[in-house]
């Protein structure tokens, strides 16, 4: 097969919307990629950014709204059957036991019974699973399990390995002897793939694998950067050349500063993108506060936090993101520094905290929006079902639902709103009418 | 209690408005009952039942009768699920009709059709065929609608990556069925076969001794067997026919039930091994008998492989997305304005039929509504009265229910309606002791819903809840009315609400009795149903038959749906 101008695969200008109308929302908008044989890409972003299912549009899983995907120069139809997935939750078969599993790949292709257990077993060998052929996934542990998953989409011989998030459900330990051993089949030769492709939140995985991270940002999905990697395996993860490369990563996804109104956002129902509150909690974002008032200078390199607090990497962008929103630190250059709002906050009292985080939330459009729209109704109280709605202009539905819990979490903390669970009501805190009568 | 757990998660109550497809669906059962009353009138005004011999030689030959009946309804009903359920969750367009129907129909009071089947039937067909075909229609309108709910809420719910994998891998429509639609339906196919059994034991009794005045239809059976004891007053033979009976019941639990259960633990989705798995010992002799692994090796094997390899080779992959993009042809729409149509014709007759109706019989069937709403009433309460505390008691307490739950399970698998003979034998000559009959038949078809379910929820009270409780000092009191009664709310009124099914479906055969030549009745709409079907009166069968879905169907919306969605919103620990 030739390939046109040596490209495997390519994107372009894939969108995919969902919902229809006013609801519509966009979660890939006008994505360009393309993948050439040889190469090891990784999508990199926040949740929520559209990798996955962009990975989905790549396999064919999910056709886009518009758009077009070319394989080998030519436009996809249907599940492309050069291309296989290594899922996150594995997606074993609980019933059928190891062997089985990878079997039933080659089963599915028509490969006769007695070439697919030879072919079976050479595969778990390989992977280091000898032994297990009889067992069922239930009896492995997740390493071993993730194992399975490798030793069925080689047994496929893709051209195209897609890996979407494989090593995040992983313990600490499995997933970078995993790691390792994925490296050393590909950088070795062993397989017959041609490409990886790898969905990641996880930004040292990114830069430790990957010849190439395509950083993603969401609301809507879309590519914002491309950053090449050009160090030679094995990396050494303490290497000057490696942290460097982090923390360019790092300063990509995080410090985009921007004007106070892009930053903040407009209110919704207002022209304009509407910011989505951070899916953080409260206490957590007083943890990262804290810690940053206990360091020298008030500050620190985003990478070493995610040591530090032992936190998802991605987590922590989004705790950096809510501290953003809210005016206690900013972001540049890889590096956090608390605002001297943000030092009063980390050293005060509850009662404190709570006048601040108050203050600093009646910024905020979307609680701005909420607060004058509860002033403006009846008894000041607002059924869930409204905001729902009016929130769902802006985001998709499951998104709505998450701000709307998001909001309650936080106004009930900064003790500007009041949310009945059983009437599914908000209410205005009666401190907080008056404030404004 | 995994079992209890099981059997009783409602799926009937899908979260829905009442829609238009409602309507249509409401019509549908109407124009039906229409035609069978249509073709009841046709039917022989005097039917002659067989002969049924109380020797206990004629047992075994009664109970394989019995059984073959049961088996026939259920493989109709095996196959309807696969089909019917398939279609509705993979066809948009075919699932806006077919769940609503689903749901009307099973919340239909299924004993209500029973008359106006039979006397179609046999208008149709010799009455011989025509009483057993009832059986099995009876039986089969018994058992397929939770099986079917059942295998299209797993289809509904395969895991998205494991879909995902099977497109990715390229399986076609064969492979995907074998390897993970049934594997993954298997658990909740298999316990909803068992409560189907259950249930179907339930009807077949019923079917098999129903007598409407001149009309004996009788079928050869254990029900048979026991209503012709209970004529004539015999009770050794009540006793062997119900020694029978559970003896066949116990035989299938320990042969089939038991071995399928402890076999499909290996298809549950968790990925956990569970403490104490479901065990049986014929399952463990199974599979320790060499003779038999070595059969599946040789034939079954090679056999399953051949098949694999000619559907694999004949069926394309499948993507992701079905059929639900394309517009159906015109043969379709065709049939579809042929169907709705008939409908209007249908309802047309039907409405005119209805307005023959005189205003004295409506009111007749109203007060019969009332009475028989009242009987229900007082059954689920006397059930709720006792089976709240015991159900308590078992569930709380774990030596207790050691040897207390199978006790229960036995004396719940027995049919009431086997044992109203037997119930009738002592109340018929009591003054108004039909009435009192028929509340005692509904509270014996019922009460074990309940109980089951309040064992099932008081065993899931977790533990911390209960030390809790316990260090708070709380009264037994207070105890009961924050933590027992609220945990036990889902569990009480899923329950409930299978219980209020049975309960209207045992009014019809237990308002009107035909014993030892002579015919009791106490008012209600069941009886009344009955004696519309004995006199030939069809309006007034069709109107009293509709009345009673009708309102089965409004109490179900309006009522225990609301209750059903408070329980799952604010009481579900989960």
């Amino acid at each position: 097969m030739s390939t046109q101008n040596g490209k495997l695969l390519e994107l372009r200008q894939v969108s995919q919307f969902y919902g229809r109308g006013e609801r519509r929302f966009t979660a890939v908008d006008k994505v360009n990629l393309s993948l050439s044989a040889g190469e090891f890409v990784a999508l990199l972003g926040p949740s929520g950014c559209g990798k996955s299912t962009l990975l989905r549009i790549i396999t064919g899983l999910q056709a886009p709204t518009s758009g077009q995907v070319l394989y080998r120069g030519q436009p996809l139809r249907g599940v492309n059957p050069h291309a296989t997935i290594v899922f996150q939750t594995f997606a074993l078969f609980p019933w059928l036991t190891v062997q089985e599993n990878v079997e039933v790949a080659l089963k599915a292709r028509g490969v006769p019974a007695a070439l697919r257990a030879p072919r079976a077993i050479d595969l778990l060998d390989r992977v280091g699973l000898d032994g297990f052929e009889s067992a069922y996934p239930r009896e492995l542990s997740g390493g071993m399990r993730q194992k399975v998953g490798f030793a069925r989409a080689m047994a496929v011989e893709p051209e195209l390995l897609c890996l979407d998030e494989p090593f995040s459900a992983l313990d600490v330990l499995s997933a970078e002897s995993l790691r390792g051993e994925l490296l050393e089949l590909w950088t070795g030769g062993k397989i017959p793939t041609q490409a990886i492709l790898m969905v990641t939140h996880n930004i040292e995985e990114a830069v430790f694998m990957a010849d190439r991270i395509v950083v993603m940002d969401k609301a809507p999905g879309r590519v914002v950067a491309e950053v090449k990697v050009d160090l030679s395996h094995p990396r050494d993860r303490k290497s000057a050349a490696f942290l460097a490369t982090i923390d360019r990563v790092y300063a990509t996804l995080a410090g985009q500063t921007e004007a106070e109104s892009v930053e903040l956002g407009s209110a919704p129902g207002e022209p304009g993108r509407t910011r989505a509150l951070p899916d953080v909690s409260i206490n957590d974002l007083a943890g990262l506060l804290e810690r940053l008032d206990d360091l020298p200078g008030n500050r620190a390199d985003i990478y070493r936090l995610t040591e530090d607090l032992k936190v998802d990497s991605s987590y922590l962008l989004s705790l950096i993101e809510a501290a953003e929103l809210l005016g206690f630190a900013t972001v540049a250059q890889g590096d956090i520094s608390l605002t001297p709002l943000g030092e009063t906050f980390a050293e005060a009292s509850i009662l404190g905290r709570k006048a601040i985080f108050a203050a600093r939330l009646r910024r905020v459009p979307l609680f701005r929006w909420l607060l004058s729209l509860l002033r403006a109704s009846q008894r000041q109280q607002l059924d869930r079902g409204v905001v729902q709605t009016a929130l769902e202009l802006e985001f998709p539905q499951a998104e709505a639902e998450r701000q709307v819990e998001i909001a309650i979490q936080w106004g009930r903390y900064g003790e500007v709103l009041a949310y009945d669970d059983a009437e599914e009501t908000f209410y205005l805190e009666p401190m907080e009418a008056k404030a404004t009568a | 209690m995994a079992r209890a757990e099981h059997i009783f998660r409602n799926a009937q109550f899908i979260q829905r408005r009442f829609s238009r497809a409602d309507a249509l669906v409401i019509l549908a059962v109407a124009v039906l009952i229409y035609v069978g009353a249509r073709l009841a009138l046709a039917a022989p005004a005097m039917v002659a039942g067989p002969t049924i011999s109380l020797a206990p030689t004629a047992l075994p030959t009664y109970a394989l009768y019995s059984t073959g009946r049961m088996l026939a309804a259920y493989l109709l009903s095996f196959l309807f699920t696969l089909v019917y359920g398939y279609i509705a969750a993979y066809n948009r367009r075919a699932e806006a009709v077919m769940m609503p129907l689903l749901d009307v129909l099973q919340s239909v009071p299924i004993l209500s059709f029973l008359p106006v089947v039979l006397l179609s039937l046999s208008a149709l067909l010799p009455e011989g065929i025509a009483a057993e075909l009832a059986s099995v229609v009876l039986i089969f309108t018994s058992q397929a609608w939770n099986m079917t709910f059942a295998w299209y809420q797993s289809l509904t719910t395969i895991p998205v990556e494991l879909r995902e994998a099977s497109s990715i891998f390229r399986f076609n429509r064969w492979l995907r069925l074998k390897t993970l639609e049934l594997p993954f339906g298997a658990n909740s196919l298999i316990w909803n076969s068992m409560m189907s059994w259950a249930g179907g034991w339930f009807f077949l009794m019923a079917a098999e001794i129903f007598t409407v005045g001149q009309r004996d239809f009788r079928l050869p059976g254990l029900g048979a067997y026991l209503s012709e004891a209970a004529a004539q007053g015999d009770r050794q033979a009540i006793l062997m026919g119900i020694a029978a009976l559970v003896a066949v019941i116990v035989i299938l639990d320990q042969f089939v039930w038991r071995p399928l259960i402890a076999w499909s633990e290996r298809f549950k989705l968790e990925m956990v091994e569970s403490d104490n798995p479901p065990t049986s010992w014929f399952y463990d002799l199974l599979r320790s008998s060499q003779l038999l692994e070595r059969l599946v090796e040789r034939t079954w094997r090679p056999l399953s492989e051949r098949l694999d390899a000619w559907l694999i080779r004949r069926l394309a992959p499948l993507g992701m997305d079905e059929g639900d993009g394309e517009q159906p042809s015109w043969p379709v729409y065709a049939l579809m304005a042929g169907l709705v149509a008939g409908l209007l014709y249908g309802a047309y007759r039907a409405g005119t039929m209805l307005l023959q109706v005189p205003l004295m019989q409506w009111e007749w069937i109203a007060g019969g509504v009332l009475l028989t709403l009242a009987r229900v009433i007082a059954a689920l309460t006397i059930a709720l009265a006792w089976t709240i505390p015991v159900g308590v008691l078992i569930g709380t307490n774990e030596r207790l229910a050691r040897w207390l739950q199978p006790v229960v399970q036995v004396t719940a698998s027995v049919p009431a309606t086997a044992l109203f003979p037997v119930v009738l034998l002592a109340l018929v000559r009591v003054s108004g002791g039909l009435g009192i009959a028929a509340v005692l038949l509904m509270l014996m078809g019922t009460q074990w819903y309940v109980l089951f379910n309040v064992i099932a929820g008081a065993a899931a009270i977790p533990q911390d809840l209960k030390y809790t409780a316990a260090l708070l000092g709380l009264s037994r009191w207070a105890r009961w009315r924050t933590l027992i009664l609220p945990a036990l709310f889902p569990y009480i009124v899923t329950g409930a609400i299978t219980a209020s099914g049975g309960a209207w479906n045992a009014s019809i055969v237990a308002e009107h009795v035909s014993y030892a030549g002579q015919s009791y009745y106490t008012s209600g709409v069941g009886s009344l149903i009955a004696r519309a079907t004995a006199d030939g009166d069809y309006p007034l069968l069709l109107a009293a038959t509709l009345s009673m879905v009708l309102t089965v169907v409004i109490i179900n919306r309006a009522f225990w749906r609301r209750l059903y969605q408070l329980a799952e919103e604010r009481f579900r620990m989960e």
